[in-house]
């Protein structure tokens, strides 16, 4: 069971052959064993996901049907879950339980999806190998001395094992696509305001969108047109209909313009990931796809700019986190100041520190029009240089990682250099444009992940070009060994 | 950028974080790495370029004043590391 897709498991659970239980207590059974050398999950939700089960069995016997009915996946600890823990990967909601379920984990409920699990992430999602978790790192199915990528680290293992077939992600920076990458397996991050973030612990609100991370184009169809939709109690959700993502996968190709940016194949991409990404580009045009040269000569302020806007806006966010209402409070408070520094000290990691000083700071008085407001202005440019490309091209494409999956703490001592592991995707978040990561081959016998940029609300695009992919690859079926 | 141990605790005080002695001089070498690579903004003339808060130049929708929570104040403060009486409860502040 634990090989079927999303799509298999649907016409399985329909035909009978097993039922939602069954199919619950055999991907827990095997996430439980397997996990222990993953460390991909936080919290097992064991008799609630039975409980879910057995109810989306019921449903069924009643005559309902449905495309994820009975179907269980795992949650990114980032979304609240109510009455199960949600830490965000942080010592300092390590006793959180909401009061509330986010939109996203009520919307795949109602579907009829158990939930067995919340998955590891860098803690608040902030990093890009999962290795600043307070649980620990996540190992990289593929090898287990590297990185899973993050932020959504333990999601992209998960599916990448076979311990569940999808997983919810989020992505800030690129914390879906590039975990999807460097685990082979397939993300999505929607465009913004596409999912509801109501529910989703905030980092920086005006980047911060949820997806699904799947095996393949299909899965992600699928789950994405449940998640997605307008939500009133996000006041950045956007009212704008949810198309039948699975009805146009299979949409010819023929005529497709791709746009490659020059700035994606230049220095500091590793050799054999672009060998990898050419070929996949190739594979394209052998489906009818032209090519077309294109420039978004404002790529490199990419980075320098999110690292303004995201760490400003997460020092924001984070202010809510003081010791008093919920959440880690350290002992013994001398009085209300050092109450807010020890709870805040002490319950944050060093990364979690560096972004809170770093928005701080350029939030600070007599600073704000240097960073913040630069950065929102060159931040303009940026998404413009995505929409004159987008006037000739009808998708952009390139790699998503600049190398594969790197060592565990190769990037740790220098915070710089883990940054620029999100370089190609951190620019379509600043652009709020809806992006894609599929498996394209492997280098180092690690995988190697394509970058499929969409248009505004082009996810269905996205979806049926990735689809159409996988229809005559099968990097998207490789298996790393031991999890077969 | 260079920043001195000052710096990082004046920092530190506004983001109402405690930072041990030890770990200073590695915050501020990282701080100052990171407005290093921040600092290449510096070479783009943004004269004219108004600042974009929101990619679709979406803003935030506004909705009737009527009452559409009710009061769960138990529930929320059954989270809360130190409550009485409905109050959530701190260190003395005024004497």
């Amino acid at each position: 069971m634990h090989n079927m897709t999303l799509a298999q498991l649907a016409a399985a659970l329909q035909e009978g052959r097993f039922s939602s239980e069954e199919l619950t207590r055999a991907l827990l059974a095997r996430a439980r064993e397997l996990d222990a050398g993953l460390n991909s999950v936080v919290s097992f939700a064991e008799e609630q996901a039975l409980a879910q089960a057995r109810e989306a069995d019921a449903r069924r016997a009643a005559g309902e049907s449905g495309p994820l009915l009975g179907i269980p996946l795992m949650h990114k600890d980032i979304f609240c879950t109510d009455g199960l823990r949600t830490s965000c990967g942080s010592k300092m909601l390590d006793n959180f339980v909401a009061p509330y379920d986010a939109t996203v984990v009520a919307r795949l409920a109602a579907a009829g999806m158990p939930m067995l699990a919340k998955t590891n992430m860098d803690e608040f999602a902030m990093g890009s190998s999962n290795e600043t978790s307070f649980y620990g790192p996540v190992k990289n199915p593929w090898n287990p001395d590297t990185v899973p990528g993050g932020s959504s680290g333990g999601s992209a293992a998960a599916v990448a094992a076979r311990l569940v077939p999808a997983a919810t992600g989020t992505d800030t920076g690129g914390s879906i696509r590039q975990p999807a990458s460097l685990c082979g397996v397939t993300g999505l991050k929607p465009t913004y305001g596409r999912v509801s973030r109501w529910g989703m612990i905030a980092f920086a609100s005006s980047l911060d969108q949820a997806g699904p991370i799947t095996r393949t184009a299909e899965d992600a169809a699928l789950l994405l047109g449940a998640m997605a939709g307008f939500d009133e109690r996000d006041s950045t959700s956007l009212d704008e209909p949810v198309p039948d993502y699975s009805a146009t996968l299979n949409e010819d190709i023929r005529g497709l313009k791709i746009g490659l940016p020059k700035e994606y194949f230049g220095d500091g991409l590793d050799a054999e990931v672009g060998a990898r990404v050419q070929a996949a580009i190739e594979e394209f045009t052998r489906l009818g796809a032209e090519v077309v040269e294109i420039s978004l000569p404002n790529t490199h302020l990419a980075v320098p700019v999110y690292y303004v806007v995201a760490p400003a806006e997460c020092s924001s966010n984070l202010s809510r986190f003081d010791g008093v209402r919920f959440g880690y409070r350290c002992e013994d408070p001398q009085d209300l100041e050092d109450l807010y520094k020890r709870s805040r000290g002490e319950g944050f990691g060093a990364e979690v520190k560096r972004r809170v000083m770093i928005g701080t700071y350029a939030l600070s008085a007599g600073y704000y029009d240097a960073y913040y407001l630069k950065a929102q202005q060159i931040r303009r440019l940026i998404r413009d240089d995505f929409l004159r490309a987008f006037e000739d091209v009808d998708v952009i494409m390139g790699p998503t990682s600049p190398s594969v999956a790197f060592r565990l703490g190769e990037k740790t001592a220098d915070p710089v250099s883990m940054y620029l592991s999100d370089i190609y995707t951190i620019a379509v978040n600043l652009a709020g444009l809806p992006g894609m990561s599929v498996p394209c081959g492997f280098a180092e016998d690690l995988p190697v992940g394509l970058h499929i940029v969409g248009n505004y609300f082009d996810e269905a695009r996205l979806l049926n070009v990735a689809h159409r992919y996988q229809q005559v690859t099968d990097w998207h079926q490789q298996t790393p060994a031991g999890f077969e | 950028m260079s920043l001195e141990k000052k710096d990082v605790e004046r920092i530190a005080h506004l983001a109402r974080l405690a930072v041990d002695e030890a770990d200073i001089p590695d915050y501020a070498r990282d701080l100052g790495n990171i407005l290093d690579l921040v600092a290449q903004m510096d070479a783009v003339d943004t004269t004219g370029v108004a600042p974009m808060a929101h990619p679709m130049e979406v803003s935030q929708r506004l909705r009737p004043d009527e009452v559409t929570e009710t009061d769960q104040r138990e529930r929320f403060q059954a989270i809360a590391p130190k409550v009485e009486n409905g109050l959530y409860l701190v260190p003395q502040v005024i004497e």
